[in-house]
């Protein structure tokens, strides 16, 4: 995201004034009130100050709303393709676009740890502007504590998001149906990849980037275009293994994709194969997964290939029939067996 | 991916199937040494691909799986003193001792960090040099080199602060040791290639030649397998028991010299217990005379008491290959990845590991 960098110059809390957050930032006093001015209202815009209130009132047309809320503490703050602030703002609008939902609101509740560069919250705060523009949506209210050194890793940000649902689709594991055809909107585990290869120094980084993107537009015209939806999941922490598991069990339906098939990157690959990880257990953040009914399938994967970046969008396996609920991964070996889900976090292997 | 996608191509692999089907008049039982083909073989099914009577049996070569329990209940103690930093291979963090494992002893305070070479232990311990730095050096010949090079850096680095708890084990007493059992039923060996890159293969042949058993050296990939497989039984039906090298493109005959000169400055050759096995005369590696002041044990002061292993884990007849997986009743019920029993249930070369994770409720069922 370039355009953050425009605001990184002009830091609007001189270096000099406070070069670091201390902990009166969030004590409710004038620091704090200075931190929501300068920092926060500055790039997040906000209501004339004789509107402001404790919470953000909204309007909206009468019909379904989507909620959530999700928290983000990646380590390192900025990584190759994107930062703690642009993936708070995309994380959250991608699982409004789970649901179909056009996001149109979020809050951002920042937990800042004592020390931080001022300088880095700036970038940090530019770089959720950006990205809200970017996926139309809007900062409406938002938080600050301040944590004491060592009890917070730089800083920690939660956003919840609202947004319209202007279908009239179910889309969720109940609508999945046998036959259906399994499609993901790019290439696998870049994300995850990226991130431990910055924070092992493993060196990968100098050919990956993470996949952090929106995905709301997308989903979006897929419903415009009158394709059924019948189940979408984003595929973070887990990977494609857990989320088609999760959908597996709660649709109990069997799920059968074929490795072929399945899009993962050379460099991506060779870093998992290096550490002993499965690609399809590593966390993307800008990659979901569409249960579409087959006759669908070619419109829908017409309509994800105009939005994909890099890697095309592809049709990976489809809806079994009934039980034993589970994910079948037909090999390229050309034998059947079982992806299942992760135990706990995928650890390297010695040797 | 260029050097794997080789090994892994499908019609390439069925013409194996189908030539080891055709060179095959009787069953025959094999065993893999090394957890990583163990997996490989699961992953890709190969299995599913060999005639049937041609039994593959899954070896002792997990290094993490037959780190005796006393071991890992002394990595637990040492792990939780104030003062430590303790760095483990990722491997090791979710191994159960007798009551807890490192990722708890972590979330209890321990600092404890997941490290991918010993040397950067010996960094942490010259960047920390207030604090007592303990690598768990795990592993067979494979990990064994960079063990001792590790121990070389803190020597001449001069560095008080670091020590490594000792775990390393060697294959060739561990496949005399299977040899020797009355319960035996391997009739050939996929030795384990990277063992092999470092210590060559002439070791072997004393084994293949009193034992009467034929020893392929043998790679990881589905095409290196089903090509090891392929081998062994040629000599099995031609009365043979030679030791070959299918992994060429990675084992030399002598293995990697500078790597054995560094064991043998460093090491010296030990009983060593096998977890589920027992104790197996020559069997590892512990730090010799001139090393000895980095011996995590001694500095610890630790004893060697023994600590019984779970009854309702059979690993141990998994690690022999007296039983398979799915056979232990505590599989995919009291024991799971998430609750295990043993190490071979979450060590990622671990057999139990495998099973559940590539054949699920298949393998419960039998399949």
């Amino acid at each position: 995201m370039g355009d953050t960098l425009d605001f990184t110059a002009s830091c609007p809390i001189p270096i000099q004034e406070y070069p670091r957050i201390q902990l009166a930032h969030g004590g409710g006093g004038k620091l704090m009130h200075h931190l929501v001015e300068k920092i926060f209202l500055q790039a997040f815009g906000g209501a004339p100050p004789d509107t402001r209130h404790d919470s953000a009132v909204l309007n909206f047309p009468a019909g379904r709303v989507a909620f959530t809320t999700d928290s983000y503490v990646v380590r390192p703050l900025f990584f190759p393709g994107g930062d703690i602030g642009s993936m708070s703002v995309f994380g959250t609008v991608n699982d409004l676009a789970m649901s179909g939902a056009r996001p149109r609101h979020l809050s951002a509740g920042f937990i800042l740890e004592e020390g931080l560069p001022m300088e880095t919250l700036w970038r940090i705060v530019c770089s959720m502007r950006a990205a809200a523009e970017r996926c139309g949506v809007q900062i409406v209210t938002g938080d600050t504590k301040v944590v004491d050194k060592g009890k917070g890793d730089g800083l920690f940000i939660n956003t919840a998001g609202l947004g319209v649902i202007e279908h009239s689709q179910v889309i969720g594991p109940a609508s999945v149906r046998a036959g259906d055809a399994i499609l993901v909107s790019g290439d696998l585990g870049r994300h995850g990849m990226t991130i431990m290869s910055v924070r092992e120094g493993l060196g990968f980084e100098a050919t990956m980037q993470s996949d952090s993107a929106p995905v709301a537009a997308p989903v979006l015209e897929l419903l415009a275009a009158g394709v059924e939806l019948h189940c979408l999941r984003d595929l973070t922490r887990g990977g494609l293994a857990s989320a088609l598991n999760e959908i597996a069990q709660a649709a109990r339906l069997q799920i059968v994709v074929e490795e072929k098939l399945i899009p993962v990157r050379d460099d991506v690959h060779a870093a998992c194969e290096m550490l002993g990880l499965d690609p399809l257990l590593v966390a993307c953040e800008g990659r979901f997964v569409a249960f579409v009914p087959s006759k669908d399938a070619a419109r829908a994967l017409a309509i994800l290939n105009r939005h994909a970046e890099g890697t095309a969008a592809v049709c990976i396996g489809q809806v079994g029939g009934e039980r034993p609920a589970v994910v079948v991964l037909q090999t390229e070996m050309g034998v059947k067996r079982i992806l299942d889900m992760p135990g706990g976090e995928q650890l390297p292997r010695i040797c | 991916m260029k050097y794997l996608d080789e090994y892994r191509d499908a019609e390439a692999a069925r013409r194996y199937a189908r030539e080891i089907a055709r060179v095959t008049t009787r069953p025959w039982s094999i065993m893999e040494v090394c957890g990583g083909q163990t997996h490989s073989i699961l992953k890709f099914g190969l299995d599913q691909l060999l005639p049937e009577g041609v039994t593959l049996i899954h070896g002792p070569g997990c290094p993490v799986c037959v780190t005796p329990l006393e071991l890992i209940d002394q990595a637990l103690e040492i792990a939780a003193r104030p003062n430590v930093i303790f760095c483990s291979f990722g491997d090791m963090l979710r191994v159960p001792g007798s009551t807890a494992d490192l990722l708890s002893v972590k979330a209890s305070g321990g600092d404890v960090r997941m490290v991918y070479s010993p040397l950067d232990a010996v960094n942490i311990a010259a960047e920390n040099p207030g604090r007592e730095v303990v690598f768990f050096g795990v592993g067979f010949e494979t990990t064994a080199p960079a063990t001792a090079m590790a121990v070389c850096q803190a020597a001449r680095k001069g560095l008080k602060n670091f020590t490594i708890l000792v775990s390393h084990v060697l294959v060739p007493p561990a496949m005399e040791a299977i040899l020797s059992s009355a319960h035996c039923r391997v009739q050939g060996f996929l030795a384990a290639g990277h063992v092999c890159a470092v210590m060559g293969c002439l070791e072997y042949a004393p084994i293949a030649a009193r034992y009467h058993v034929p020893i392929v050296v043998t790679g990881f990939e589905p095409l290196d397998i089903l090509q090891g497989v392929w081998m062994c039984i040629a000599q099995l039906e031609q009365g043979r028991a030679e030791v070959e090298n299918q992994y060429a493109r990675a084992v030399r005959q002598a293995g990697n010299l500078p790597a054995q000169e560094l064991m043998r400055q460093v090491f010296t050759v030990a009983p060593r217990k096998w977890r589920g096995i027992g104790e197996i005369p020559r069997s590892g590696l512990a730090l010799n005379e001139v090393y000895s002041a980095f011996d995590a044990a001694k500095r610890f002061g630790l004893s060697d008491r023994a600590v019984p292993e779970p009854a309702e884990c059979l690993s141990g007849l998994v690690l022999q290959g007296r039983i398979k997986p799915p056979e232990c009743p505590a599989f995919g019920q009291r024991c799971t990845p998430e609750h295990p029993l043993g190490a071979p249930m979450v060590s990622s070369e671990g057999a139990c590991a495998a099973y559940h994770r590539y054949r699920g409720l298949a393998a419960m069922a039998g399949a």
